[in-house]
């Protein structure tokens, strides 16, 4: 296997840097929040601007001959590789499954690239490759290339995965964050924030009488299933940045506004608690195996119809809806009866100790 | 610094400086330090902020709390909508 | 979650909003000086439940936001050093200093966590005895206690390498301060219900008879929050300057008095610096002379650290309440959360943070998108 060679990437390069705020990055830049929507405009889209890069969806969606097609892309680098509900390869498998589900695409192939830090012990790496196994199989999807580099100690963080996949789109779905219309009801499929806290209670040390596991799941079958029931105008899993993020990229793409309540947000006891205890706010937490669906009203009852029936979709409910209000932003009804705007994520959500 | 949560004492580890214990927050547990609460036993709820238990939650006191609540004359409801009274 | 959920109970919360609409027959101004008060204050849209006449301003109760420019530049040279692992609380690590902030110097490569307890620094001292382990003691009376026994444990280990970054301020001294200012017009006080459960409230009672003020303790749940204007419309309504206890489920008159013991034992009153504010004598603490080898400002060479406060930035008049967030210039444009001019935009419950989070729907249509 080869060391990993020094790429000079900035060599030849002439225009000013877009970004005079921050010299370096920062990890608030991989938050999911307003910082990472800042980098990528300024820094990634500003040079490679093309239609197909622009609506910044999950995936991009183009069409070759008479076939209309989904390629997304995701990285992964989950500190820790193994936690309860899963590990790095799964999450890498299902991610990128999910990310082509949410362009209505059937995911098809899958390529991984795998990074690996010198000194991985090789049963690591044999666990992960096993998980990507499954789940690969679990979605209906092949593993068809891939390519592995190691780099020297101490630069690696023991393992990053990169998965690309491919899907095909059948005709008749046009799934797009600009297409949420007001009047259409916001459905996610079950309790939200599990998969962040599942990784933080590892991290912070936090113990449960039983244990928090991710949820990650690939949500194809499951988004093939509301099709089968109705029109479907948006798709979105809300990883990083949460369920509030989620909304407020929808929101501000298809300039309308949107409302929810707090009420109706199903969260788990034990999630919850945890939350409380960070001070973390559930709305920010990253999901996997989660996703929202805007869908218009006469669709909605067959499409939660569909939902219920499906494993992953059993506890699904409307937490929400469009509307012609405050467009662009986002606003709650809160547990207590007041109203609040539910705003971006910032940066990274620090854990509140105040 | 006011994040201060209340939790139910699971467990105490008696004889330990400083006194520790185990602390179920809606079903997580956490190790806090149960110092400054002698008087909390296993059961007790205690207030915990950054690890620590800062005071035990008076349960009378907290029933009485909640029965005010209750006596309390007409809800804003009956008096306006809500929204409508946004400033 | 129980002694939590029935404190966010919105029947309960309307029935006291109705209350309060029922009580008022004057405008009352209303200070609350904690920043979690805020937090609840605006995250559950409170303001919007009241009658017009009652107004909530928010005080200096967000440790973050009133520690010195200075300190924060202190804290940002150790954490330069490659011999130190700096700990700190996380919203600290985000405040501007001078020119750059805490997670900056992460990004540089120093050596910067974020813990939940200060007994984690304690331990990480105990683990790394090659590293100086400094742990960044911000916080009002609340979290002394719990500074205050990381020294003493570390003291009890027999650490060298343990040090405090102290900047603990106080209540009390706070409230006098913004009473005898010119131009106050805050008539009532929340108090903050935690701040009380260590120190108890015995210490607000000659402040409420010698400036007049009826002053509650106030708990953090929105339906504390409710009870407490309540409890303080009522008081002002009636024209008694009383203190009196919202938070009978934590808080005693006495207040915690182990904690308070070790507080004494381990930190001394001195003067402080609040920034935004100025110096207000007599409070703060400090570690007292036996505890001093543990003092990171005696053990780091840090004096003369000059700090240059944003022009800008009109955290002064936002900290005593003069002025709400959307009334400064640069709110929204030039200072929002990723660049923050000062400190009450960066912490979560800086009052300048909270309105740009959840900012009432008005005031968030006056900002540029």
């Amino acid at each position: 296997m080869e060391k990993n060679q020094t790429v000079d990437m900035l060599s030849g390069l002439s225009c000013p840097v877009p970004i005079t705020d921050y010299k370096t990055v920062l990890l608030a830049h991989g938050g999911g929040g307003r910082l990472t929507h800042q980098l990528i405009e300024k820094m990634f889209l500003s040079q490679f601007d093309n239609p197909l890069l622009a609506p910044l969806h999950d995936g991009a969606v183009f069409t070759l001959g008479n076939t209309t097609l989904a390629l997304s892309t995701d990285g992964y680098v989950v500190n820790p590789l193994f936690f309860p509900g899963g590990d790095i390869g799964e999450l890498a498998v299902n991610g990128t499954v999910n990310d082509l589900a949410m362009c209505g695409a059937n995911p098809k192939y899958l390529s991984v690239g795998f990074i690996l830090e010198e000194g991985l012990p090789m049963e690591d790496l044999w666990r992960v490759v096993q998980s990507m196994k499954s789940a690969a199989q679990r979605a209906g999807v092949e593993l068809a290339t891939g390519d592995t580099k190691v780099v020297d100690k101490g630069k690696g963080d023991r393992m990053f995965v990169t998965t690309t996949g491919i899907g095909v789109i059948p005709p008749g779905r046009t799934i797009n964050p600009r297409n949420a219309r007001p009047g259409d009801n916001i459905i996610v499929n079950g309790p939200i924030a599990v998969h962040g806290i599942a990784i933080m209670s590892v991290r912070e040390g936090l113990e449960f009488e039983t244990a928090i596991a991710s949820d990650t799941a690939p949500l194809n079958g499951l988004v093939d299933a509301m099709f089968g029931a109705g029109e479907l105008h948006v798709l979105r899993d809300p990883t990083r940045g949460g369920v509030a993020s989620a909304l407020n990229e929808i929101a501000g793409s298809a300039g309308v506004g949107i409302f929810i309540t707090e009420e109706a947000i199903p969260l788990t006891d034990d999630v919850r608690g945890a939350c409380e205890i960070l001070g973390l706010d559930p709305l920010y937490v990253a999901n996997e195996g989660k996703l929202l669906a805007f869908v218009p009203p006469d669709s909605t009852s067959a499409v939660l119809d569909a939902m219920h029936r499906h494993p992953l979709g059993r506890d699904a409910v409307v937490i929400g809806s469009v509307v012609q209000d405050h467009p662009r932003v986002v606003v709650m009804k809160t547990g207590i009866g007041g109203t609040r705007v539910v705003d971006m994520l910032s940066g990274e959500q620090l854990p509140r100790i105040c | 610094m006011c994040l201060a949560i209340p939790g139910k004492i699971l467990a105490i580890n008696e004889g330990g400086s400083p006194r520790m214990g185990t602390v179920s927050f809606g079903g997580i547990q956490k190790g806090v330090c149960l110092e400054w609460v002698p008087e909390a036993r296993v059961g007790s709820y205690v207030i915990v902020h950054v690890g620590f238990a800062i005071s035990t939650v008076d349960e009378k006191e907290a029933l009485e709390t909640l029965k005010l609540f209750d006596e309390m004359g007409n809800s804003l409801d009956e008096l306006k909508d809500p929204e409508e009274g946004e400033r | 979650m129980r002694y939590i959920d029935e404190y966010r109970d919105g029947e309960a919360a309307r029935r006291i909003a109705g209350a309060i609409h029922a009580a008022v027959t004057r405008p009352w101004t209303i200070m609350e000086i904690c920043g979690g008060q805020t937090h609840t204050i605006v995250k559950y849209g409170i303001e919007s439940m009241l009658p017009s006449g009652i107004t909530l301003v928010h005080g200096p109760g967000c440790p973050v936001c009133v520690t010195p420019l200075e300190i924060i530049d202190k804290a940002i040279a150790i954490a330069s050093r490659p011999d130190v692992i700096f700990t700190s609380f996380g919203d600290m690590l985000r405040v501007p200093g001078s020119t750059k902030d805490l997670l900056t110097v992460k990004a540089e490569g120093g050596e910067v966590r974020m813990v939940y307890s200060p007994l984690d620094a304690v331990a990480m001292a105990r683990q790394h005895p090659e590293k100086k382990v400094v742990f960044f003691g911000v916080g009002f009376e609340t979290t002394a206690p719990a500074n205050a026994m990381s020294v003493w444990q570390a003291r009890k280990l027999g650490l060298n390498n343990f040090f405090l970054l102290c900047s603990h301020v106080l209540v009390p001294p706070a409230i006098e301060a913004l009473l005898s200012s010119p131009g106050n017009c805050v008539q009532a006080f929340l108090a903050a219900g935690h701040v009380c459960t260590v120190m108890g409230f015995e210490e607000y009672i000659p402040l409420a008879a010698r400036y007049n003020v009826p002053i509650v303790v106030t708990g953090f749940e929105p339906v504390d929050i409710l009870q407490g204007v309540y409890m303080a419309v009522k008081l002002l309504e009636a024209g008694r300057s009383e203190v009196e206890n919202q938070y009978v489920r934590s808080v005693r008159r006495e207040g915690n008095v182990a904690a308070q013991k070790l507080i004494g034992e381990v930190f001394e009153v001195s003067d402080r610096k609040w920034r935004g504010i100025g110096e207000i004598p007599r409070s703060g603490y400090k570690l007292r002379e036996e505890f001093a080898s543990f003092d990171a400002e005696r053990e780091f060479d840090v004096a003369g650290i000059a700090a240059q406060e944003s022009s800008l930035c009109i955290a002064g008049s936002i900290l005593r309440g003069v002025k709400r967030p959307h009334e400064c210039e640069a709110f929204g444009g030039k200072c929002t959360p990723e660049h923050p001019l000062g400190a009450p935009m960066v912490s979560s419950e800086g009052a300048c943070a909270a309105y740009y989070h959840y900012g009432r729907l008005e005031n968030r249509e006056a900002q540029p998108a």
